[in-house]
């Protein structure tokens, strides 16, 4: 079964079709890329998923299950997590705070609990700075666990933003412009770790990107957005070659 | 690195209780050595009120990230609430279970407001969400000052006028609508010179509770939601949800400390309660430095006391108060203030080596 299905997307903001018609299929443990123009409605797409908007029409399901108009947070739940394309940390709070915020819906206790310092507070506390710490030594972040999140170099920042991601154990995660504002260096390190993350968690992962280097270096199959409507998907080496796209990106 | 992080949270939690204890216990000598003027002496147990509101209002505005200038108004609530609580059960219950009681009453009443008016307030942000803040304390105050009840053998009479009580034979009114609750105080005289103490207590309470949330995962969600609620979503945290717990605790605190406003006091009225007493409180915690603790109870004590002590200066008197506010404000927040403060820090820790590894 697919990880995520989506069919017939539809949104407007008044008479703009920001999104149109937009279908797509993500196998599980693939890496799938969305690509398109500036304003093409990428980032909506993310937002539809997410549920930052409700689409007018459509239906999003993630592995079998119908998320079509659900919120955020049960979104979330549900088994999607994303980074944002301008990042969005918690920048006043430590980076491991920042993973544990993360882990907020799978290690629980009460506010009570953590009020009066129950034996709980201590047992579920221990367990999530190790995991926390776990996962920060994944992306080599242990070392800064006490810095503030907003206090990290800028390639360290997002890094921490897929940590915080994966920490809500997701099915699916969402990459809004991994690779925004980096070097080439930095852009060979993120696709690194982008199939690594793909191989340690065994993780599908759909990610929207301007960088055709890293696309066409680690993304499987492709859909090409241009205002709002898919113009082709498909195998990464022939969506890359169509003259149609070609033009959406170079002009005639 | 995680370990020295845990210790490091649980040692600056433990020094703000020890501050407070050191410094209750240099009061208490002075005060027994007889250095203490009786107008000091009675300023000791507002100054407990005002910390507690400190505290409590930092909960909202240095974690939560909301601006509340209502803060009065939940002191008020509970003021009022456990004042009649007090006078209604004067003859049933021993000084120290009513007070105890009284507590809660006044607490529990101010949480429920906190909740209620949480609810629409906090679908609002920023300058909006404080301008409504304002109006509800001010709301609350007004209500208040129509408020008239009283006590008889059927039970409480609730009414908008003093003639609409209807209270039976040997009844007693006990919130008098604008000249509020007289007599509270009286009804303590025996623990009358425990006050002091137990508003102490009262701010050990309020430090573990507000330290204790932050450093959990309530605690972390509140401060997620404050740095990005965006993200905070993303994640799967319930934005409204812990907002509402912040707010509501804060509510309830400040309920605590109006209980022993109203406690200490023989006049209690609503006019107090002005948005002035809310403003006064953001100016502790603003210049304390939002969302430290203890900046917020070191800058009560010197910004209450100052008025005080500035008594000798007659007419100069709100003239220095207002310098000291601004050079306070810049030693605090002027970046070169800020610099030289560290450079400071670090000379002391380069002549102290040893003891910071340890």
């Amino acid at each position: 079964m697919a990880m995520l299905e989506v069919t017939h997307l539809s949104i407007s903001f008044g008479g703009l079709h920001a999104v149109d018609d937009f279908s797509v299929t993500v196998e599980e443990g693939q890496l799938y890329g969305l690509i398109g123009p500036n304003g093409a409605g990428k980032t909506t797409v993310f937002n539809l998923l997410t549920g930052v908007y409700k689409p007018d029409e459509g239906i999003i399901r993630l592995d079998g299950q119908d998320i079509t108009g659900k919120k955020t947070i049960e979104i979330n739940q549900a088994g999607i997590a994303r980074t944002f394309q301008n990042i969005r940390l918690f920048g006043q709070m430590s980076v491991l705070d920042n993973v544990k915020v993360g882990m907020h819906n799978h290690n629980k206790y009460g506010t009570f609990t953590g009020i009066l310092r129950l034996p709980k507070y201590y047992r579920v506390e221990k367990e999530m700075n190790e995991e926390a710490m776990r996962l920060l030594k994944v992306f080599e972040l242990d070392q800064e666990a006490d810095t503030l999140a907003s206090n990290l170099p800028y390639g360290k920042q997002r890094k921490l933003e897929i940590a915080r991601a994966l920490a809500t154990k997701p099915k699916l995660l969402l990459l809004d412009e991994p690779a925004a504002g980096m070097n080439p260096n930095e852009t060979a390190e993120l696709m690194k770790t982008i199939r690594f993350v793909r191989e340690e968690f065994h993780m599908t992962i759909l990610l929207i990107e301007h960088d055709m280097k890293l696309v066409s270096g680690i993304c499987e199959k492709l859909t090409v957005l241009n205002f709002g409507r898919i113009l082709t998907q498909g195998d990464t080496g022939l969506v890359l070659h169509d003259p149609e796209v070609i033009k959406a990106y170079l002009g005639e | 690195m995680k370990k020295k992080n845990i210790s490091k949270t649980s040692r600056n939690n433990l020094l703000n209780y020890l501050l407070v204890l050191v410094i209750f216990a240099v009061v208490q000598t002075l005060s027994s050595t007889g250095n203490l003027s009786n107008l000091l002496t009675g300023l000791l147990v507002p100054l407990c009120v005002y910390i507690i509101a400190a505290i409590s209002l930092n909960l909202v505005v240095g974690f939560s990230g909301e601006l509340s200038l209502g803060h009065a108004g939940f002191m008020c609530v509970g003021a009022f609430s456990s004042a009649l609580f007090s006078n209604a059960m004067a003859d049933l219950l021993p000084s120290v279970p009513r007070l105890i009681g009284a507590i809660l009453v006044g607490a529990l009443t101010a949480a429920v407001f906190g909740v209620i008016i949480g609810i629409p307030v906090l679908r609002l942000k920023g300058d909006y969400l404080a301008i409504v803040t304002l109006a509800f304390g001010e709301i609350i105050k007004n209500l208040i000052n129509i408020l008239y009840v009283g006590v008889d053998e059927n039970g409480l009479h609730v009414a908008t006028s003093s003639a609409d009580l209807k209270l039976g034979e040997g009844g007693k009114q006990i919130i008098k609508g604008a000249l509020g609750v007289s007599g509270t105080s009286a009804l303590y005289k025996d623990i009358k010179n425990y006050f002091f103490l137990i508003g102490v207590i009262l701010i050990l309470i309020t430090l573990f509770i507000v330290q204790n949330l932050v450093n959990s995962r309530s605690g972390r969600a509140i401060m997620s939601t404050r740095d990005n609620r965006i993200a905070a979503e993303s994640v799967g945290i319930n934005v409204t949800k812990y907002k509402l717990l912040a707010f509501t605790i804060s509510a309830a605190l400040a309920g605590v400390a109006g209980v022993l406003y109203a406690h200490n006091l023989a006049m209690l009225k609503v006019s107090t309660f002005d948005y002035n007493m809310s403003i006064l409180i953001l100016v502790y915690v603003v210049l304390g430095g939002i969302g430290s603790l203890r900046g917020s109870v070191i800058a009560t004590i010197i910004l209450y006391a100052l008025p005080e002590l500035l008594r000798g200066f007659s007419t100069y008197r709100m003239l220095i108060y207002a310098i000291v506010l601004i050079a306070m404000m810049l030693f605090n927040w002027a970046p070169a203030a800020r610099n030289w403060r560290s450079r400071v820090l670090e000379k002391l820790k380069n002549r102290a080596p040893g003891k910071e590894a340890a």
